[in-house]
């Protein structure tokens, strides 16, 4: 198994830059995905790794390889790089059978025809596709096209994975199944993966690590528990999490030693180990964190429903305070309510997180 | 999260390590590489050749001696010029063809762009009777060379003016035609018209296709009647397509060389083409480049107008759309006349000449059309000194026989050359879209586009009499018919490429690279084979104008390679109409053969590539 560095990437397209500057370390085996909005220099990244892109600058190093870098002048073309890569298209050969898409470049390689045949065999029983060798790519539907795409990748059988948004183009259900089979195929190859979307479901199922990217910047390189639970800046917080993270913002007070946030109808007690330095907080909290009740309680806030909607396992639900500050809940179950009655919500002050409104980063860790 | 820009830290320019860096990041990019390969081959063959005769038009050369016993060899000087704007002989030389050139432009671009657009509006919009069969032949002229119809005129209207046989009409009436029929401006006007009209009709009828019926629907619910949906929205649609067709047939028409030159010539009506020939004939060299760069000069200006006019939009565009509905047009009691109109015009646009041009091949004597002195003697005869010079019929000629074999190998080479070279050209442009180099490339390999044919013959001459660089002279030479005919094609064939890659997603060639894959097994695995289809039509097109070429390589032509079009343009001004005839026929069915064999074997693609360019 071998690791992946990438030490001060950097890529501009013209004046346009791709990725401002880019530290990543992927220990060997494990499973990272890049995960961030359109846009935000992702793909860059991966295809930078590939050698599909050219760096302006920065060090990339493919377990003792150092594959690029512009200090020392070092480029190897991507053929050369020995990698496995999954394009959100799959990409396979149009003009070419199931069986010479994956063997072709096997046979290049210059491998026993032994070798070729039974590396061939192993992955299409893998993928469950031997009855499909002598298809045509447009005779196979999209779930098994992406199944040659993988077993293209077992063939190869390459120490390091990289993968594009592989299963954006398949539909809900075949996706959940799909991603069940990536997992297995990084498994059994004991790959360091890198994996590319802007799903975050398939980003906090699949990975052991997260990174998080906007404009060309990391914003955070955690667990998938932690990237939710502990997100280190508003924009992590904001961009995990469905439905979205509620907001608030509000005013520090202190009544006694005792530090709160006003936000107009609600109160927040701060934790104690905070001690805002700014007049003004911003504190987020999970929608399904939010507790409610259908009775008044002591110090819990009257709020009215603007929409109900129930997903069958869960329901999402849109209140207002009376100062129209709106939160949106997330409860297990089908709830059946109706637009306009009340309810009783309490935000629990050990689950919220609180944020610099300057420099967006989260206060407490 | 502040983090700072850091400065790239380069190592300097000079040094080994970047240079050694620089070696394996263009190593990195097969198509730069290739893209400038391909740019300094085109700048060779396209620019260089136009410097040449800029360079040789303002200095003298040996022939100019006759004029000038005391000038310098290689000095400068504006005699050219003078010769053809100033002086005396310039009403003769530039003045007259140019308004005999423009003229004809005109009326021929008018009457077959005209003639062009109703018959694709007729056949893709409305409903027709015969469609399928119509549209099917209204494009044959396209593949047969644009003069067939002037050696069938010819045979219709020929008069006692310039002595030999006579004409059927002559024959068969006991009256001669006017001048004015026989020769001249006139029949040059109706014989390109009925050919160019299919260029029209192919551009404009691939342009009609794409004209969605919802737009001109919606026009109807605004309450437009149908005349004005047809001018505010329709032809407005079509601007673009309509402009290219235009400046398309119009400079073809001013380096067209093979109608004026059997129709105009025998009475000395020049154009600007046979103007040309005939100063290239008379060794006056320098006025043959001049007049050439005039051609040049007025092709590019049509061209920047249209362009200018139409606005940014390429002048060829076509506008690619899917899923939209087209609605016939009924034509309601004008169905039949319409059809019966069509089949008429196809009738002696088409079939007519074919059958003149068969009579012709089969009759004894030059200029008796009767039903008994007919004979295969010019298809199967083994010679007779009697008959035409003891020439022997097609079957036995070894001068035919070896153009024919020329033809057809400058068709395929030519063909084969061209499909490369739009590959690669297509290759190098599409993977390094938004570069300069792309840019570039794109542009020059356009080039072509705007010399009039004439006047790249010209060039070409200039430049390769003598030795060039490392290709030895190649006047006289089969490849410099490959090479003019390469040259000419490659603003078509290049777009095919072009268009063939642009439809190869990038993904499928950076995954066989990821996987190991080196670049030319990438290209003989992957490209290629993936391209093949998309560049037939391309191939097509640059075998069938191989093979019909007059105007491009007449100046080229000598006994050694000699083709089947110059042969026919021989046995013609040696007043030899049967074997003329009888050649012409063999042209044109190989080159229906060959469009029909390819049609068959690309399932139905052939010249439908065509209507996008």
């Amino acid at each position: 198994m071998e690791k992946i560095e990438l030490r001060g990437v950097q890529k501009s397209y013209g004046k346009e830059p791709a990725v401002r500057h880019l530290d990543l370390s992927i220990d060997p085996g494990s499973f990272l995905t890049i995960l961030g909005p359109s846009g935000c220099g992702k793909t860059t990244t991966l295809r930078t790794i590939a050698g599909l892109e050219e760096p302006d600058a920065g060090e990339i190093q493919l377990g003792d390889r150092v594959v690029f870098s512009r200090e020392k002048g070092i480029i190897v073309p991507p053929e050369h790089r020995k990698l496995g890569l999954i394009f959100q298209s799959y990409a396979l050969w149009p003009h070419m059978t199931v069986e010479r898409n994956i063997t072709l470049a096997l046979k290049e390689q210059k491998l026993s025809a032994r070798e070729v045949s039974s590396r061939l065999e192993s992955a299409l029983e893998k993928v469950r596709l031997t009855a499909f060798r002598n298809r045509y790519p447009s005779e196979l539907s999209g779930g098994q096209q992406q199944r040659v795409a993988v077993a293209r990748l077992i063939a190869l059988r390459s120490q390091f994975l990289l993968m594009d948004e592989p299963l954006s183009n398949l539909d809900a259900k075949l996706r959940t199944e799909m991603r069940t089979e990536l997992k297995r195929l990084h498994r059994d190859l004991e790959a360091t993966t890198v994996y590319v979307t802007h799903d975050q479901i398939e980003a906090l199922t699949l990975s052991d690590m997260v990174v998080v990217m906007n404009d060309g910047l990391v914003m955070q390189q955690a667990t998938p528990y932690d990237i939710y639970h502990h997100p280190s800046n508003l924009f992590v917080a904001e961009f995990i999490g469905d439905p979205q993270i509620n907001r608030f913002s509000g005013n520090v007070i202190n009544e006694g030693g005792i530090m709160s946030l006003d936000c107009g109808d609600l109160k927040i007690t701060l934790p104690p180990e905070l001690t805002p330095k700014t007049n003004t907080l911003i504190a987020t909290a999970r929608p399904e964190s939010i507790r409610i009740s259908e009775v008044a309680n002591e110090g819990w806030e009257r709020v009215t429903l603007d929409s109900v909607q129930p997903t069958g396992a869960s329901t999402i639900l849109q209140v207002r305070s009376k100062n129209n500050i709106s939160m949106r809940l997330l409860q297990p179950g089908f709830m059946r309510k109706e637009v306009g009655d009340h309810l009783w919500v309490n935000l629990d002050s050990t689950a919220l997180d609180f944020f610099d409104p300057e420099s967006e980063q989260n206060l407490i860790n | 999260m502040a983090i700072a820009q850091t400065e790239i830290a380069k190592p300097p320019v000079f040094s080994g390590r970047n240079l050694y860096y620089q070696y394996y990041r263009l190593r990195n990019r097969p198509e730069l590489i290739l893209g400038v390969i391909c740019l300094i081959v085109l700048a060779v063959l396209v620019l260089i050749p136009l410097f040449e005769i800029i360079y040789d038009s303002l200095t003298y050369q040996s022939y100019d001696l006759a004029y000038r016993p005391d000038a310098e060899v290689g000095a400068f000087t504006l005699f050219h010029l003078e010769r053809i704007f100033t002086g005396p002989l310039s009403y003769a030389l530039l003045i007259k063809p140019l308004m005999n050139s423009v003229g004809i432009g005109v009326c021929v671009t008018v009457l077959g762009v005209g003639v062009g657009t109703g018959l694709a509006w007729l056949l893709v919009r409305t409903n027709i009777h015969g469609k399928g069969i119509f549209s099917a032949l209204v494009v044959i002229p396209y593949m047969m060379p644009s003069w067939v119809l002037a050696l069938a005129w010819l045979s219709l209207f020929k008069n006692d003016r310039i002595g030999g046989s006579e004409g059927m009409f002559t024959s068969f009436f006991g009256v001669q035609p006017p001048d004015w029929v026989s020769y001249g401006f006139f029949p040059i006007v109706i014989c390109l018209s009925l050919h160019y009209y299919a260029y029209g009709y192919l551009l404009m009828s691939g342009a009609l296709a794409t004209v969605d019926s919802e737009l001109e629907e919606a026009g109807a619910i605004c309450g437009m009647n149908r005349r004005q949906r047809l001018w505010r929205i329709t032809l407005p649609l079509l601007m673009p397509a309509l402009g290219s067709a235009i400046v398309l047939t119009f400079i073809r028409i001013l380096g067209t060389f093979g109608t004026p030159a059997l129709l105009g010539l025998p009475v000395r009506f020049f154009t600007f083409s046979t103007q040309i020939y005939a100063s290239l004939n008379a060794r006056n060299n320098g006025d043959a480049y001049v007049l050439a760069l005039v051609l040049i000069v007025m092709a590019i200006t049509f061209i920047w107008v249209n362009n200018r006019i139409i606005g940014i939009r390429k002048s060829y565009v076509t506008v690619t759309g899917k899923g939209f509905r087209q609605n016939e047009i009924g034509l309601g009691v004008w169905r039949w006349p319409a059809t019966i109109a069509v089949a008429f015009f196809i009738t002696i646009s088409v079939v007519l000449p074919m059958l003149i041009l068969l009579w012709e091949s089969l009759i004894i004597t030059p200029g008796v059309y009767s039903l008994e002195g007919l004979t295969s003697h010019f298809w199967l005869g083994e010679g007779d000194p009697d008959i035409a010079y003891g020439e022997p019929g097609i079957v036995h000629s070894p001068g035919i026989l070896t153009a024919l074999w020329n033809s057809c190998k400058l068709g395929v080479i030519a063909a084969v050359l061209n499909g490369l070279m739009g590959l690669l050209i297509g290759y190098a442009a599409v993977r390094g879209r938004g570069t300069l180099l792309s840019k570039w490339l794109e542009g020059v390999s356009f080039a072509p586009y705007i010399f009039p044919s004439i006047a790249l013959g010209a060039i070409y001459i200039g430049m390769f009499s003598t030795p060039f660089g490392p290709l030895p002279a190649l006047y006289g030479t089969f490849s410099i018919l490959v090479l003019i005919t390469v040259v000419k094609n490659l603003p078509f064939t290049s777009r095919t490429g072009i268009a063939a890659m642009m439809q190869i997603d990038k993904s499928l060639e950076e995954t066989a690279r990821v996987q190991g894959i080196g670049w030319f097994r990438r290209m003989t695995q992957i490209i290629i084979p993936m391209s093949t289809s998309g560049l037939i039509s391309g191939m097509l097109l640059t075998f069938i104008t191989a093979m019909r070429e007059l105007s491009l390589i007449i100046l080229l032509l000598s006994p050694t390679n000699m083709v089947l079009t110059g042969l026919i343009f021989n046995y013609n001004e040696q007043d030899m109409t049967q074997h003329s005839g009888a050649v012409t026929l063999l042209l044109v069915m190989i080159i229906i053969g060959v469009n029909l064999f390819v049609l068959v074997l690309s399932g139905g693609k052939g010249l439908s590539g065509l209507k996008s360019g």
